[in-house]
C-alpha cells in the first residue's frame, strides 16, 4: 500500500520500559484528588471535611456542559478540601483523603447498560472519562457529534510516538480484551463503520497480539495500522492524514472529517467500564528518567502524589531537577513532586541536573531544518522574526494558528532556539489582536 | 522512612530533550568533510598547504576570538564557524600565497564581512568568498601565482590553471582524469573534483546540506557550456562541458560555499533560483568576461540577490495553497 506521509523527525525513542509489565501500586497513606481534571469548568467537590467515602463513589461534579465528573479512587475519610497552585499555574481545588487502606467498594457501582446513543453518553459521562491522550477533554462529548450521520470511521490513536512512554503499549499487551470490547461499544452506538488502530512500527507485538485477537473473534471491519516509527504520528491531525488521506486543518474537528478520533487508553476504559462498572479511578503510567531508581509501569490510583509513585519506582537514585507529566516532546514540567495524579497522566519522568537544563540560545544559521521538521511545512525562522516584532499580521499571514506545538522545530533546531513555544506566544499575539 | 519533596524544580517550556546536532557539530561536519581535499593538496602542493591551512583556521579563530572579546559580546569561537570560514579561505588562495596576505584575507573575512554585519547568521555575503575577492582583487600577483602541481617533490615552479590556459593559452589543457584527481594547478583546495565530490556527498549523506544547490549550479555549468560548444564548434562539446565542471572552483563552491546556510536561499525554491544562477554568472564570466574564473563573483552576486529571492519564494508559498499540509 503505497501511503503518503507528512514531514516528520526522528527522535530516539528511549523506550527503556516497553518489557515492564504494569504492576499496580499499594494504595499510599493520602490522596488528594483534583477537582479539575479536565478541559472545561472545574467541579464542585459534593463531600465534606470528616465524610467517609468508599472506592468509586462520586466527590464532584459540575452542571456545566464541557465537564466531567470525579470519583474516589480510594476509600477513607475526607480530610480536608485545600487549594493548591496547579501545573499550569491556577488554583486547584484538592479533595483530600485519609485512606483505610480497605477498599471497599461504593454501593452504587453496577455495570452500565444502553440502548441507544444517548443512554450510551450518559454512561461515558457517568463514568468521568476524559481524552486520556493528554487534551482531558471530556469524551462525552466527543461521542455525539453534531453531525452524528455523517461519521462513519472510528481512529484510535495509539501510536505512541513520545519517546520514554510505554504505558499505551503495555495497555494493547495487557487489556486488549478491553481495547477491542471498547472498538466495538464506540462503532455499535455511534453507528461507525470501520474502526483503525494507528501504531508505530516500533510496537510490532501489540501490533501482532491485535491481529490474532481480531482474527480469533472473526471482527474485520476493526484494523491495526502500521504507523512509521517517528515523531509526531500521534498528532490528531498527523494520524489523520497518515490513515485517511485527509487532510485536516487547525480548528477542524475529526467528526467534519466523518471521524471520531480517540486515545487507545480511553477506547479501552469504555471497554472496561461496560465489563466492571467502575469509574476512571486509576491510570497506567510510565515512570521513567533518569533520576528514578527502577522505571516501572505503575497503575496508579487518580489523586497519589507524584512523589509517592516515584516511591514506588524505587525513589530517587540522583537528585531530580525537573520532572515532567507526559513525555519530553510536549510534556508538562512541573515545579513541585507535591502535587497529585490525574486523570491523564501518562507518563512522570523525573531527571538529572545533566539532562534538566536549557541550553543556551545562539542565532540562527538559517539551516532551514525547521522548516523540513514542521509536519505542516511552516516556516518557524520566518514566524520567530515575526514574532519578535509582535507582527500579528504576518504571523497569521504564514499560518501560526496551523501550528499543533509538536515541538520538532525546537527538538531539530541547532541553534537551540524555542522556535515552537514562540509559534505558542505568536498565536497568543494573533488572537489578541483579533485577526481571523 | 522519610519522605523528601521537591519543590523547587526546573520549569521550562516542551520539548524537554533537543537533538545532538548543535551548530558547531554541523560546522565540525563541514570541515571534516573538507578534508579529503586537504589531503589531496598536501599531495599536490606538499606541506605548504597544511602550513597555510593551519594559518588561516587560527588567524580567524583569533580575530573571532579578539572581536569578542573587545566588544564584549558573547564568545562564539567555539561554534566552529570562524574555523571554518579559515579553512575555506585556505581553499581558495593558491599554496603559496605570503601567509600576512592570507592573515589580511582573514581579518576581512571575520571582522569586515561577518562581525561588522553582527556575527554567525547574520552576515549578508559568504565571508571565505568575499575574502578571495578582495584579495584577488588587492593582491592580484600573488593571487595569480600558481604553483605547479608536482606530487613528488615540491619545488619552487609556477604555472597557469587550466581555465588560465583556456582563456590566454601558453600551454596544453590537463587531461579531464587528471583534472578529477587533482594534479593541476589551482587555489590550493579547488583542485581534486573527486575528493570534493566525497566530501560534498558526505555532506549531503549526513543530511548537513541540500543536494539542490550543487546539483542547479553543477547542472547549469555543464548544460550552459555543452550549448556553448556545441553551437560555436569549438572542440568536443561534451569534453569540454566535463571541463568547466571539473575546472576552478565549481566543486568547492557548489559544495562548500553556495550551500553555506546563512547566506543563502532556505526555501527548494529559492535553492533552485540560487543554485541555477551562480552556474549561470559563472560560465557568462568564464566566457564572456575578463576574468578566467568566475565562481567567486557568481556566488558572491547571488549572495546579494538572496534576500530577494527568499522574499519572492515565500510570497508564494503563503500566497499559495491554501492547505499548508
Amino acid at each position: 500500500m503505497s501511503q503518503k506521509h507528512l514531514q516528520s523527525i526522528h527522535v530516539s525513542h528511549y523506550k527503556h520500559t516497553a518489557g515492564c509489565a504494569t504492576e499496580v501500586m499499594p494504595i499510599p497513606d493520602v490522596v488528594k484528588i483534583s477537582m479539575s481534571q479536565h478541559i472545561g469548568a472545574p467541579c464542585k467537590p459534593l463531600v465534606q471535611k470528616g465524610d467517609y467515602v468508599k472506592v468509586g463513589q462520586l466527590l464532584g461534579d459540575t452542571d456545566a456542559f464541557v465537564s466531567a465528573p470525579i470519583h474516589s479512587s480510594v476509600s477513607g475519610t475526607v480530610t480536608g478540601i485545600e487549594e493548591q497552585r496547579s501545573a499550569s499555574g491556577g488554583n486547584d481545588t484538592l479533595v483530600v483523603i485519609e485512606t483505610d487502606k480497605k477498599q471497599e467498594i461504593y454501593e452504587g457501582i453496577e455495570v452500565p447498560t444502553a440502548n441507544d446513543l444517548p443512554e450510551f453518553v450518559k454512561a461515558i459521562r457517568a463514568s468521568g472519562l476524559v481524552g486520556l491522550g493528554g487534551a482531558s477533554f471530556p469524551t462525552h462529548i466527543k461521542f455525539n457529534p453534531k453531525n452524528i450521520d455523517d461519521v462513519h470511521t472510528l481512529i484510535v490513536n495509539a501510536a505512541e510516538c513520545e519517546p520514554f512512554i510505554t504505558s499505551d503499549h503495555r495497555l494493547m499487551l495487557e487489556d486488549a480484551e478491553d481495547l477491542i470490547a471498547g472498538c466495538q461499544l464506540v462503532m455499535k452506538y455511534i453507528g461507525l463503520d470501520e474502526g483503525f488502530i494507528g501504531i508505530e512500527e516500533n510496537k510490532m507485538d501489540a501490533i501482532e497480539h491485535l491481529d490474532k485477537l481480531l482474527a480469533e473473534k472473526g471482527i474485520t471491519n476493526i484494523k491495526t495500522f502500521k504507523l512509521q516509527a517517528r515523531y509526531p504520528k500521534g498528532a490528531e491531525r498527523v494520524l489523520v492524514y497518515e490513515i485517511t488521506g485527509k487532510t485536516m486543518n487547525a480548528g477542524v474537528l475529526p467528526a467534519d472529517l466523518g471521524i471520531i478520533l480517540s486515545n487507545v487508553t480511553t477506547i479501552a476504559f469504555v471497554g472496561q467500564y461496560f465489563r466492571t462498572g467502575m469509574p476512571l479511578i486509576q491510570k497506567r503510567m510510565t515512570v521513567d528518567g533518569d533520576a528514578v531508581a527502577t522505571p516501572k509501569n505503575v497503575m496508579a490510583p487518580i489523586g497519589a502524589m507524584i512523589n509517592d509513585v516515584i516511591g514506588f519506582c524505587g525513589g530517587y537514585k540522583q537528585e531530580p531537577r525537573k520532572i515532567l507529566m507526559g513525555g519530553p516532546m510536549m510534556g508538562r514540567a512541573i515545579f513541585s513532586d507535591e502535587m497529585p495524579i490525574v486523570k491523564n497522566n501518562n507518563a512522570i519522568l523525573a531527571f538529572s541536573k545533566a539532562q534538566s537544563m536549557v541550553k543556551e540560545e545562539t542565532a540562527c544559521i538559517n539551516c532551514g531544518r525547521c522548516h523540513n521538521a514542521c509536519p505542516f511545512k511552516l516556516l518557524p525562522t520566518a514566524l520567530a522574526a515575526a514574532y519578535e516584532r509582535r507582527d500579528a499580521q504576518e504571523l497569521s499571514d504564514l499560518k501560526v494558528m496551523q501550528c499543533m506545538e509538536c515541538g520538532s522545530c525546537s527538538y531539530i533546531c541547532p541553534a537551540r532556539r524555542p522556535l515552537g513555544f514562540m509559534n505558542k506566544l505568536g498565536k497568543a499575539v494573533v488572537k489578541e489582536a483579533g485577526i481571523k | 522512612m522519610e519522605k523528601k519533596t521537591y519543590s523547587n524544580l526546573v520549569v521550562s517550556s516542551a520539548p524537554h530533550i533537543v537533538t545532538n546536532l548543535d551548530t558547531s557539530r554541523t560546522m565540525a561536519m563541514v570541515i571534516l568533510a573538507l578534508v579529503p581535499s586537504l589531503l589531496v593538496s598536501i599531495w599536490v602542493f606538499g606541506f605548504r598547504a597544511l602550513i597555510l591551512t593551519v594559518v588561516c583556521i587560527a588567524a580567524s579563530m583569533f580575530f573571532e576570538w579578539v572581536y569578542n572579546k573587545l566588544m564584549k559580546k558573547t564568545q562564539t569561537v567555539g561554534d566552529l564557524s570562524a574555523a571554518l570560514t579559515g579553512m575555506l579561505i585556505a581553499f581558495n588562495v593558491p599554496s603559496g600565497l605570503p601567509f600576512w596576505i592570507a592573515i589580511v584575507g582573514c581579518f576581512v573575512a571575520i571582522i569586515v564581512v561577518k562581525q561588522l554585519f553582527g556575527g554567525i547568521g547574520k552576515n549578508i555575503v559568504n565571508p571565505a568568498i568575499t575574502a578571495r575577492i578582495v584579495l584577488f582583487i588587492s593582491f592580484a600577483t600573488e593571487m595569480t601565482t600558481w604553483p605547479v602541481p608536482n606530487p613528488l617533490h615540491a619545488d619552487a615552479a609556477t604555472g597557469a590553471t587550466p581555465l588560465g590556459i583556456l582563456a590566454e593559452g601558453g600551454g596544453e589543457l590537463p587531461s579531464n582524469m587528471m583534472m578529477f584527481l587533482g594534479v593541476i594547478g589551482g587555489s590550493m583546495g579547488e583542485v581534486s573534483a573527486i575528493a570534493l565530490l566525497i566530501g560534498g556527498l558526505f555532506l549531503i549523506w549526513k543530511k548537513i546540506i541540500s543536494p539542490i544547490i550543487p546539483a542547479c549550479f553543477i547542472g547549469t555549468v555543464f548544460v550552459f557550456a555543452f550549448i556553448y560548444y556545441a553551437a560555436t564548434g569549438d572542440g568536443s562539446a561534451l569534453n569540454m562541458a566535463v571541463f568547466h565542471v571539473l575546472a576552478g572552483g565549481v566543486m568547492l563552491g557548489a559544495f562548500f560555499m553556495a550551500t553555506d546556510y546563512v547566506t543563502t536561499p532556505l526555501l527548494p525554491l529559492g535553492k533552485v533560483i540560487f543554485g541555477v544562477g551562480c552556474g549561470l554568472l559563472t560560465m557568462i564570466i568564464r566566457l564572456f568576461g575578463q576574468y578566467p574564473e568566475g565562481v567567486s563573483f557568481s556566488i558572491l552576486i547571488m549572495n546579494c540577490l538572496t534576500p530577494l529571492i527568499e522574499d519572492f519564494c515565500q510570497k508564494r508559498m503563503y500566497g499559495g495553497a491554501k492547505n499548508e499540509k
